[in-house]
């Protein structure tokens, strides 16, 4: 493995921030699944203790967002963001039959990775959609659950908490989805530890795509 | 924070979707409350006035017959009656000596009366028409179901919860959930947390109630908005109190059994408790331990599959796609 083959990826902040995050959210989805499914006869844990490292990490995740959204206005890092609309169905389309028949035929992928595309198109729709509907989503409607006089009484007869409750576990499971195939996703490679490796150290191996 | 669901308003209007009985409960109470069936302040009868004047004081003067002079004595503690209790309750326009011997006008009451047997709900009530709604016969067939039947035998007599001087139906004629479920809880309170009463029926260590319940989170906030029996009794459709007090460990635990169906009324709750804590404690504290969390899904049959059928395709797809991995390496 060249080294003129590996470039740099993952910078220090964003790896900073996804370090967090990760171990945020992983207990955030335990001690949520917990409450959820309270049930002394089936124990994960202590419903007090899951009630306030839901919370205190509820807060970390939030604050560490703001790293993230900062960060990605202040450096580069936006730029693998942005989504061309036009022709994007298409795009999707290819990468799509990459994964479910190209890459088992070891065909090239359709949208190599480079300096100037960190992630392929399916990658693009859903870290976008993860990172600026879902968890902002998840921040507003769970600071409003710790603030409960900020929420609207009733929306149609509905009482406010309720909705918000709903939401905020709705999009929960939405995430906790996209984490396991998030982790999948991240095992396809030359290597499977090859993706869990790069976002440590930062550099990321272009030779297998 | 799996599987979430979004009740739908049918789901939440649909009478028959109140099947818990903690919520049959919550309805029978404004049924009853509605429909105006209320305690009236009953005047006690003089006669009572003769026994009161000794089992209402502290002290009590009797004419000593033997020394011809008048005694002024201690009263027993246990037997000092409180006056008001007695008139509100459901036999408050009775004599005492429609229970009681008339041989306990005199004084010293004759020490045979201790061995009077004195009647029982059943002796008066089984069998009447006129008190039909209470079931009398079919909550004795319960209670006789019941674990403190099963250990105790007849020493556990109806009496032992329900006091004959000072009960009252409380969930009939009461419309604040607050005072029924006081009441209620405090005939199980009256012995659970008494030795002495409880040592009249056991000889084994009492289990500290707290303790016993140290699992669920905002114990006395449960104990003073749900009755002990919501948990430790079997529903019978056919009761409004179900008797058959269940081995514990029958008793319910699920939190979701309550916290879903009555999420509703949870939610509108919520917002009180928090704001009141966070004026009376320290403001980070209670931003951290705050309980904003509807516990339990908001369980809905449908969507609940929908999610779990969601997770399970996830990890189908991922399984599929694994395999083929595996073979075209
Ligand atoms: C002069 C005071 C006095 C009067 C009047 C009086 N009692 Fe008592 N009673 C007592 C005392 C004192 C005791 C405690 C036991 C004892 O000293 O015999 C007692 C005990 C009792 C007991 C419990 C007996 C036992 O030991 O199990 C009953 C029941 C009772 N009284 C009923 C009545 C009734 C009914 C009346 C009215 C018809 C009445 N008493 C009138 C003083 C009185
Ligand atoms: C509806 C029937 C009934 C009426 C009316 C009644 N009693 Fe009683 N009383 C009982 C029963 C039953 C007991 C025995 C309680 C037990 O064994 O748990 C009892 C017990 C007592 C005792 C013994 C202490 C105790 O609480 O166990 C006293 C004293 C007493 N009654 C006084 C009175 C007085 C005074 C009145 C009138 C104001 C009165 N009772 C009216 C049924 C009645
Ligand atoms: C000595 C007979 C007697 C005994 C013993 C007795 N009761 Fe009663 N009870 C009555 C009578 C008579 C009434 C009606 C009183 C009235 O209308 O003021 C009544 C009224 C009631 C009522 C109210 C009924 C209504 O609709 O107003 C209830 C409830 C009740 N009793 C429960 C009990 C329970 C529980 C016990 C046992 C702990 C018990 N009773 C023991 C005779 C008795
Ligand atoms: C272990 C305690 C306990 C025993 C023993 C007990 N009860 Fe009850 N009973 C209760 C409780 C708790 C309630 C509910 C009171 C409430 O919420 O207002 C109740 C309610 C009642 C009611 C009112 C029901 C209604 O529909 O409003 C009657 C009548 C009654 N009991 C009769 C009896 C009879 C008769 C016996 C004896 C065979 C008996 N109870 C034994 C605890 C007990
Ligand atoms: C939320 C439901 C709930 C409520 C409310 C509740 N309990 Fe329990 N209780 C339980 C469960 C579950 C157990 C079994 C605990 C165990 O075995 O670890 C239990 C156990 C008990 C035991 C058995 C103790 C032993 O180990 O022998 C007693 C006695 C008891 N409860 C009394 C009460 C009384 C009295 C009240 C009302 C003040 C009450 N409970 C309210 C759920 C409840
Ligand atoms: C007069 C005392 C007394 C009253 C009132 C009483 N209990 Fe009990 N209870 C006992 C005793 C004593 C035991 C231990 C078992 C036995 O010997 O009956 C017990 C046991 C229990 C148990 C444990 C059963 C087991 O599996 O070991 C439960 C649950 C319970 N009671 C619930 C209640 C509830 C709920 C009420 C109120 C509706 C109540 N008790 C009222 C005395 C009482
Ligand atoms: C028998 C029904 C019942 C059961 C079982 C039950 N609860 Fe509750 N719970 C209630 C009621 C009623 C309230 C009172 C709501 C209020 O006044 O805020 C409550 C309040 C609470 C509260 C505080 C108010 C809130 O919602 O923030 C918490 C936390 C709670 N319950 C957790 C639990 C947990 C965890 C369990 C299971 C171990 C459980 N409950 C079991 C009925 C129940």
């Amino acid at each position: 493995m060249s080294s003129e083959s590996k470039i740099y990826f993952y910078p220090i902040w964003l790896r900073i921030w996804h370090g967090i995050n990760a171990l945020g959210i992983l207990i955030l989805i335990f001690t949520g699944i917990n409450m959820q499914y309270s049930n002394p006869n089936f124990k994960l844990m202590d419903f007090e203790l899951a009630v306030n490292l839901h919370n205190i990490f509820g807060i970390l995740v939030s604050v560490n967002y703001l790293l993230f959204f900062i960060g990605n206005i202040l450096t580069t890092n936006k730029k693998y963001y942005r989504l061309k609309l036009k022709g994007l169905t298409k795009r999707l389309k290819l990468q799509v039959i990459y994964y479910t028949s190209g890459m088992f035929k070891h065909q090239q992928a359709p949208f190599p990775l480079s300096e100037k595309r960190k992630f392929n198109p399916m990658q693009k729709v859903a870290y976008l959609s993860v990172m600026y509907l879902f968890v902002p989503g998840l921040i507003f409607t769970g600071l409003a659950l710790l603030f409960p006089e900020t929420i609207i009484e009733e929306v149609y007869s509905f009482s406010g908490i309720f909705l918000t409750a709903v939401l905020h576990s709705s999009l929960g499971f939405l995430v906790s989805i996209f984490l396991i195939v998030h982790l999948y996703v991240a095992s396809i490679g030359k290597n499977p530890a090859d993706n869990f490796k790069s976002i440590v150290n930062g550099y990321h191996d272009i030779s297998g795509h | 924070m799996l599987e979430s669901e979004i009740r739908t308003p049918a789901f939440l209007f649909n009478s028959r979707a109140m099947r818990s009985y903690f919520q049959l409960f919550v309805f029978i109470i404004s049924i009853c409350s509605i429909s105006g069936i209320k305690a009236q302040e009953k005047p006690m009868t003089p006669e009572n006035e003769l026994c009161l004047k000794c089992h209402t004081n502290q002290t009590f003067t009797f004419q000593n017959t033997l020394t011809d002079a008048e005694d002024k004595r201690m009263m027993n503690p246990l037997y000092i009656m409180n006056k008001d209790h007695f008139a509100s309750g459901v036999h408050g326009k009775f004599k005492c000596t429609d229970c009681h011997s008339s041989d306990y006008e005199t004084y010293p009451h004759n020490a045979e009366l201790k061995l009077e047997p004195l009647s029982t709900c059943l002796d008066c009530h089984g069998g009447d028409e006129q008190y039909a709604a209470y079931q009398f016969e079919k909550i004795d067939e319960e209670f006789q179901k019941s674990v403190h039947f099963q250990k105790s035998g007849e020493s556990f007599t109806c009496s032992k919860c329900h006091d004959q001087h000072y009960y009252q139906a409380k969930s009939r004629t009461s419309s604040e959930v607050s005072e029924i479920v006081g009441f209620s809880n405090e005939m199980c309170m009256s012995c659970h947390s008494n030795n002495n009463k409880f040592h009249l029926i056991s000889d084994e260590i009492k289990p500290e109630l707290n303790k016993i319940h140290d699992w669920l989170p905002n114990q006395e906030l449960h104990f003073r908005n749900i009755r002990c029996i919501e948990c430790h009794t079997e529903v019978v459709d056919s009761l409004s109190v179900s008797h058959n007090i269940l081995p514990k460990e029958q008793a319910l635990r699920n939190c979701v059994e309550c916290h879903s169906k009555n999420s509703m009324l949870i939610a509108s709750l919520y917002k009180y408790e928090n704001l009141q804590n966070r004026t009376s404690e320290g403001k980070l504290n209670t931003i951290i331990a705050n309980k904003s969390y509807v516990i339990g899904a908001y369980q809905n049959p449908l969507l609940n599959n929908i999610s779990i059928l969601i997770f399970l395709m996830a990890l189908a797809g991922i399984g599929i796609h694994l395999i083929f991995r595996i073979i075209k390496k």
